[in-house]
């Protein structure tokens, strides 16, 4: 699969899902690692929760000033010698991007981690126009080595067992040489970093993401835990930043708050092990550093967010702990979504980039237990954003007609108290009486989705309300 | 969370406090002994419970995306309640609905949006109720076991409710509590949720399930009947032997009156 799987087949996905088992195994380290290390990097910085506020606060200036920083940006970025492109929708920035390969004469193309990217479909854009990209990221070289997409914000491969990787690279990497299969991880990486070593010197561009896009300095900034963001960007002649444009934000101080926020939600580290600032290309006396440098600055669908009920899902620095927290997530996986971004984040992201008939299934797809939005370091509130995609669903009449029509009948009853008691009584009866050998049922018509993998506790007899009446006409 | 500290709540405290028993839909059909189990406690506790004519709080349409059925569902449950001293509810899910979503269901609307704060503000779940604002501590209950508790997800993280039905345990004779390791994860319940993804929520409730199992205990608690019916349900088909039953039926002293959720009566039940 070397696109995204379609939303819209959600529960077929799930399903696949759920039976693998190495999947359920990769699933469970995840969380065993990523949950517990994020309390304890919490727990550790006692101003975190103001920190939060701070980012929330300063996340909602930007946004509310979107036009202004995005403008003092171009003009500070120019200022340094880089060009900004702006790109309406995905078609703009892909032309956009390969205009600076063909003009830089580009065969090759290394690329660091850019979930924008990914949203542009930009590496089978490449491919078909002659220009062989080449993921730098462990975790995204392995998913393209594997022709799959990312499953996760910060670990793509996540959905990867160690000797799943292992089979993939002896497939992959026997006729460039390496016949042994390694098992040990560290091995593992070193092959993978001999063949990278040598894509990086050819490279003719380097395309990277950008996590914050800094307006005073006209910088972009990106983090990694594994250097190859600095290998993209400084070994190849022209440097090709593609950021949506919510990741402006006004200052360096501003962009410490957040990058502060960023690495202890998502990894539990304190800071990610490289974090970048690229302003301009090379300048005189640099060491090193491109000789050009572009940023793509991406709307695709955000614009029309700004000053609707969705705008705070613009507040996401992209960290994952909502997926690193979400039931839903730990139980299916990224894949499952079907679409770029996964999780709870994804779920109120992805109707509003792919449509909201699409992309129906994720917001649904949820017990809304809250524990996105109490992890979430921009305090988005996830589930209130996904049950409003619920309200437009059901407004628009996207939501399947049925269930519709049953919730707006059982509402008929709920509005009419005695007769919803009435309705009641003798449901509660009927059940009762059908499990009233085993005080369950383990079948029940139409409640198949129950009782295909729960008995049905049945109830005592009684509603509550009439043994009540009736007591206290006795007293 | 909420000021329970709010200026005249010890008068109201001394002179009876009126509460409105909003007895949850679940409690009313499934499981009415919760209903019973909450009026006592709170008699105890020196209220006097009403039980006005009343359905659902309207969260299942709230969450289907059903605005205007909930709206009207939302001023209904207020038109009944709001003139009690406080209303309480042995669910977090619906007591949060309540207090915390009846308010900004209604935030369009002046003169009810009005009416759902004041009403929002003296609203509580059941354990929470009894020990921040009642400061309920003579509770004169016994129960023969090890017990864990499910901390379900609206009272956890809408209400902060963790530390009161802990406290009321502990003052149960007899019982003593094993913490599983993850508590504070969801059930998968959810709603129409369990049964639109059934599959995805029963991989949800295996996990907890593991947990409950791992603790030993031989019966697991909870203060909402949803997740109850989730974990029983599925404690079940497993035919794993640790009971579910509602927080307030132990704190209360009511098992007696009926058998774990999903186990047979006595009298029906085999040689």
């Amino acid at each position: 699969m070397s696109g995204h799987a379609d939303p819209r087949a959600f529960k077929t996905n799930a399903r696949r899902a759920l039976a693998d088992r190495e999947l359920n195994a990769a699933l469970g380290r995840m969380t065993a690692g990523f949950v517990p290390n994020r309390a304890r990097a919490v727990a550790a910085l006692p101003e975190f929760d103001d920190l939060s506020r701070r980012g929330r606060e300063l996340k909602d200036h930007v946004l509310a000033n979107l036009d202004h920083y995005l403008e003092v940006f171009e003009r500070n970025c120019a200022a340094a010698g880089g060009q900004v492109h702006w790109c309406a929708g995905a078609a703009e920035a892909r032309a956009a991007i390969l205009e600076i390969c063909r003009a830089a004469g580009a065969r090759t193309v290394t690329k660091g981690k850019s979930m924008v990217a990914e949203e542009l479909g930009l590496n089978g854009f490449l491919e078909a126009n002659g220009i062989q990209p080449i993921e730098t990221d462990l975790g995204e070289y392995i998913v393209q080595l594997a022709d799959e997409v990312p499953s996760h914000l910060i670990a793509p491969a996540i959905h990867k067992t160690k000797e799943q990787i292992s089979d993939l690279f002896l497939r992959h990497h026997a006729a460039l040489g390496f016949e042994q299969r390694q098992t040990e991880p560290q091995a593992i990486i070193g092959e993978a970093r001999q063949i990278l070593r040598q894509k990086f010197l050819d490279a003719d561009v380097g395309i990277t993401g950008a996590n914050f896009l800094v307006a005073e300095t006209g910088s972009a900034v990106i983090v990694t835990n594994e250097g190859n963001g600095d290998l993209t960007q400084t070994l190849p002649r022209v440097h090709v930043a593609v950021a949506s444009i919510e990741k402006v934000v006004p200052t360096l101080e501003d962009a410490s708050v957040l990058l502060r926020l960023l690495a202890r939600s998502a990894t539990g580290q304190e800071f990610s092990a490289y974090t970048t600032f690229s302003t301009g290309p090379r300048r005189e006396g640099d060491p090193d550093g491109p000789e050009a440098f572009h940023v793509i600055l991406v709307d695709n669908g955000r614009s029309a967010l700004l000053g609707g009920e969705f705008q705070e899902i613009l507040r996401c620095i992209r960290c994952g702990a909502c997926m690193n927290h979400c039931p839903v997530y730990r139980s299916v996986g990224g894949h499952a979504y079907g679409a770029v971004y996964v999780g709870p984040m994804g779920a109120v992201l992805t109707p509003a980039l792919a449509g909201l008939e699409a992309g129906l299934h994720l917001p649904n797809a949820s017990s809304f237990c809250g524990r996105c939005e109490s992890v979430c370091p921009m305090q988005i509130p996830l589930p209130k954003l996904m049950r409003h995609w619920r309200e437009r669903a059901f407004e628009a009449a996207v939501a399947p007609a049925v269930e519709r029509f049953a919730v707006r009948l059982w509402a008929w009853a709920a509005r009419r108290p005695r007769l919803y008691g009435q309705g009641a009584r003798i449901a509660v009866r009927t059940l009762a009486w059908l499990g009233r050998k085993r005080g369950r049922l383990s079948q029940l018509p139409l409640a198949g989705g129950w009782t295909g993998g729960r008995d049905l506790p049945v109830p005592e007899g009684r509603t509550f309300q009439a043994r009540w009446r009736a007591e206290r006409r006795r007293a | 969370m909420r000021g329970v500290e709010s200026p005249g709540c010890e008068e109201l405290v001394e002179r009876t406090a009126n509460v409105g028993l909003f007895v949850t839909c679940l409690a009313d059909l499934f499981r009415p002994t919760v209903g019973f189990a909450a009026v006592r406690l709170l008699e105890e506790a020196g209220c006097r419970v009403h039980v006005p004519l009343q359905s659902c709080c309207g969260q299942p349409a709230y969450n289907a995306g059903d605005r205007t059925d909930a709206r009207a569902l939302a001023c209904q449950a207020i038109g009944a309640f709001e003139g009690f001293d406080y209303v309480v509810a042995p669910s977090g899910s619906c007591a949060g609905m309540l207090s915390v979503h009846y308010p900004e269901l209604l935030k369009d609307d002046p003169a009810w949006a009005v009416r759902a704060r004041r009403m929002a503000a003296k609203t509580f779940e059941l354990t929470a109720f009894l020990v921040d604002v009642m400061k309920f501590e003579g509770l004169a209950a016994r129960f023969d076991g090890t017990v864990t508790y499910h901390d379900a997800c609206s009272g956890l993280r809408e209400l902060g409710i963790r530390r009161q039905p802990r406290a009321l345990l502990a003052q149960v004779e007899g019982l003593s509590l094993a913490e599983g390791q993850a508590t504070d994860e969801c059930c998968g319940f959810g709603g129409t949720f369990c049964v639109k993804y059934a599959d995805v929520s029963v991989a949800i409730v295996d996990r907890r399930i593991d947990d409950i199992l791992a603790t030993g205990a031989d019966t697991v608690l909870a203060g909402d009947l949803g997740c109850l019916l989730n974990i029983a349900g599925r404690l079940h088909r497993r035919g794993a032997h640790v009971q579910a039953r509602h927080v307030a039926e132990v704190l209360a002293e009511l098992c007696d009156e009926a058998p774990a959720i999903g186990m047979a009566p006595p009298e029906e039940a085999g040689p």
